[in-house]
């Protein structure tokens, strides 16, 4: 039987979006997919060296779990943004969920593939070097080339 | 039933229990027998979905005492 293939798009680079690509890639993975991630837009900030600036905001999230009900003014304020990201983090840690930086390892330990747009590097005029080593840069052609094959595609 | 590695996968959530069992049955020979105990309850389902997709015969599923062990076979 010839290998299975899922392609994901995933253009969003808060905390709560990064972990659907990366939870989907490495269990692909794992089954004996052979993995593809484009990153595009703000999903390209999942491709930084350093995930700690990978926010969550309460601010037009509605649907965010919050301990206490918290007025739109109150979640406008300095600092609640880092506030809700801790208490996420604290939060998946409890329940035994993996980090990002974890996760983003697993898959690359799987030979996942990470395809950065270079369309939006050039636009949002990103440094190369604040990105990992591991992925590879192409556009909307190159992400054909291996979605047009597959069994699953994804856009997140 | 005997086998002959255990995976610790307690207190961990989707999808590390399937990740890690997969990490665990590359290193073992075939026809090995693999314990896998969890605490997810997600993990039940998952496990039978992981053996089916890979081949690898899931030989049985139990709960004791609140916690879900597997014994899977490398194919």
């Amino acid at each position: 039987m010839a290998t299975k293939k899922m392609a994901i798009i995933a253009t969003k680079g808060t905390l709560d979006m990064a972990y659907p690509p990366f939870i989907l890639a490495s269990t692909a993975a794992a089954l004996g997919y052979d993995v593809q991630i484009f990153f595009t837009f703000y999903g390209l900030q999942l491709l930084r060296k350093d995930l700690s600036t990978v926010m969550i905001s309460p601010l037009a999230n509605p649907a965010m779990p919050m301990p206490i009900p918290m007025p739109v003014m109150v979640q406008m304020l300095p600092g609640m943004e880092s506030m809700a990201t801790m208490m996420m983090k604290q939060k998946l840690k409890k329940h035994g969920v993996a980090s990002l930086q974890e996760l983003r390892d697993l898959c690359l330990e799987a030979d996942v593939k990470f395809v950065a747009c270079q369309m939006t590097v050039d636009l949002f005029e990103f440094d190369k070097s604040e990105f990992i080593e591991q992925c590879e840069y192409g556009g909307a052609a190159t992400f054909m080339g291996f979605a047009g094959d597959t069994d699953i595609c994804l856009f997140i | 039933m005997n086998f002959d590695k255990e995976l610790n996968a307690r207190g961990l959530s989707c999808p590390l229990p399937i990740v890690k069992t997969k990490k665990a049955l590359a290193d073992m020979a075939s026809n090995q027998v693999l314990k896998v105990i969890s605490t997810d309850c997600g993990s039940v389902k998952d496990m039978a979905a992981f053996a089916e997709q890979t081949g690898n015969p899931l030989l049985s599923q139990e709960e004791v005492n609140g916690e879900y062990v597997f014994y899977m076979k490398k194919k």
